[in-house]
């Protein structure tokens, strides 16, 4: 038995890395999503918009990471993917991250982004009515997983959903129908989301599952191979063929702009065949903490 | 070593085609910009988002019931994140945001206000070019995400308007500026490099997906 106060202890622990996630999430980007902006500055032509735009980008993921602050004004909507093992309690986890959401906004800080759709005031602390987004999955062992992406906004109005066929595209319920369905996205996302942009593409049978999975492809590393041959050679086409748009880094022309397409496949409905399209900006922010929990 | 190679070619987007402009602008000023130009803006500029936006595009508040003069200055669309230190207020974390949600509102707020430049990214639509073509402005695109190195452009936070009423994200805040980089992105002449850049991303699309 463990006793009462230990788990106070662990709770206070807990909440205190997850502050800390929020820090490192808010303020520093993952090594793979800086090492292709720092590509895509080596390959942009001197003296243009993309090189001036990328240089200011490179020097501002320093500068936040030296001095603590967060990269973007906009920290985002808080998005935590959980994987908890079996029999750990998830709704004390839940105030956990509630607590510490109010305690990152006001400590790194954070800006404040929940607003009550009703009263269209904002909490000031960044929770609210499914704010932040939570998702919970069980599994075995005893380790606790937490993935935190910060979305913002810009990107995530970017984003499309598809329902195929499309005439518009003529884009039919096969992989290449997937394909210009992306295209179109991006090119109807411009410079709007703060391209270079990393994409995920979800594909399934129903709308709430496909807009999940899209989104969850942007925690994938952007070196890591898609585990069906298929998708990782539509994700490698597209890529390519999306840096031939034309739009640029920050949408001012030039060869970036996307630096990583991730797709994920459920089953679908013979009648039914969704494609969601989520936009991320360059400024991809997720961070992840595991935590040993006892049995 | 990594960081004195970065800091030599950022400083190169200071002296490549780069004017320096000071506020508020007049008319003449105006009119010398042109698309491509990179800037460093110098002088007073306000903050101004969605709220703010509707706000001023319906109550139509006189120039006197402003806070500021806004003739010639820059609107920023901006929702910044600001800290309250003892001294005063501090800019945390300060870049654009997405310009063309305010579309709808623009065009009335340049004409009855006279400003001379809105700054944010992404572009804007055909309504406001064609506002920045009768009153003389510019649209300034600055770097999105780029917000603790546009916020150390800021010099001083002047003053904050409708704080209590919007809260911080979508207060208007006076920002002294002191080299704030910028790329004119629509002008006065009626050009803009979103029109092309977009007609062009159209036919690779057509082409790609034919």
């Amino acid at each position: 038995m463990i006793k009462k106060y230990e788990i106070i202890i662990n709770m206070l622990k807990l909440l205190d890395a997850i502050v800390e996630l929020y820090r490192k999430a808010a303020t520093s980007l993952p090594s793979d999503i800086e090492a292709a902006l720092k590509y895509s500055y080596v390959i942009e032509k001197e003296e243009t918009n993309a090189k001036a735009a990328l240089s200011v980008i490179l020097e501002n993921i320093k500068i936040a990471r030296s001095t603590g602050r967060p990269l973007c004004q906009d920290t985002g909507i808080p998005v935590f993917y959980i994987k908890a093992p079996i029999g750990y309690d998830q709704l004390e986890l839940k105030k956990v991250i509630f607590k510490a959401t109010r305690v990152a906004t006001n400590k790194i800080p954070l800006r404040a982004n929940a607003v009550d759709v009703l009263t269209d005031r904002n909490s000031c602390d960044n929770t609210g009515i499914g704010f932040p987004i939570m998702y919970f999955e069980e599994i075995k062992g005893n380790k606790l997983t937490i993935d935190l992406m910060l979305k913002g906004a810009g990107c995530e109005n970017s984003g499309q959903l598809y329902r195929l066929p499309f005439e518009e595209l003529k884009a039919e319920r096969d992989l290449e129908g997937v394909r210009k369905c992306a295209l179109d996205a991006i090119y109807k996302a411009q410079g709007k989301g703060c391209p270079p942009y990393i994409i995920g593409v979800g594909i399934g049978g129903a709308k709430d599952q496909v807009t999940r999975l899209a989104k969850e492809q942007l925690l994938r590393n952007l070196k890591e191979t898609n585990k069906y041959i298929v998708l990782s050679e539509l994700e490698k086409r597209l890529l390519k063929d999306i840096n031939q748009l034309g739009v640029g880094p920050l949408g001012l022309g030039g060869k970036t702009t996307a630096i990583g397409v991730k797709i994920g496949v459920n089953h679908r409905h013979p009648a039914s065949y969704f494609v969601d399209v989520s936009v991320c900006c360059w400024a991809n922010r997720r961070a992840r903490l595991t935590w040993e929990t006892k049995s | 070593m990594g960081n004195k190679k970065l800091k030599v070619e950022s400083s190169k987007f200071m002296v490549q085609r780069t004017k320096t402009i000071k506020l508020p602008l007049t008319k003449a000023d105006v009119l010398k910009l042109n698309v491509g130009d990179m800037v460093l803006i110098n002088g007073l500029i306000v903050t101004g988002r969605d709220k703010l936006h509707k706000f001023l595009f319906n109550e139509r508040p006189s120039k006197k019931q402003l806070p500021i003069n806004l003739k010639g200055i820059i609107l920023y669309h901006c929702g910044p994140i600001i800290k309250k230190a003892p001294d005063g207020y501090k800019v945390v974390a300060a870049g654009p945001t997405t310009s063309m949600r305010v579309e709808i509102y623009e065009h009335r707020i340049i004409s009855e206000y006279g400003l001379g430049g809105v700054m944010g990214k992404g572009g804007m639509g055909n309504q406001t070019l064609n506002t920045l073509k009768e009153n003389g402005c510019v649209y300034l695109h600055t770097i999105g995400g780029g917000a603790v190195y546009l916020a150390d452009r800021v010099k001083k936070v002047v003053g904050v308007w409708k704080l209590e009423e919007f809260g911080s994200t979508e207060a208007m805040w006076i920002f002294e500026v002191k080299d704030f980089p910028a790329i004119v992105t629509m002008d006065a002449h009626g050009r803009s490099l979103h029109e092309k850049i977009e007609k062009k991303s159209y036919h690779e699309l057509k082409r790609l997906i034919a």
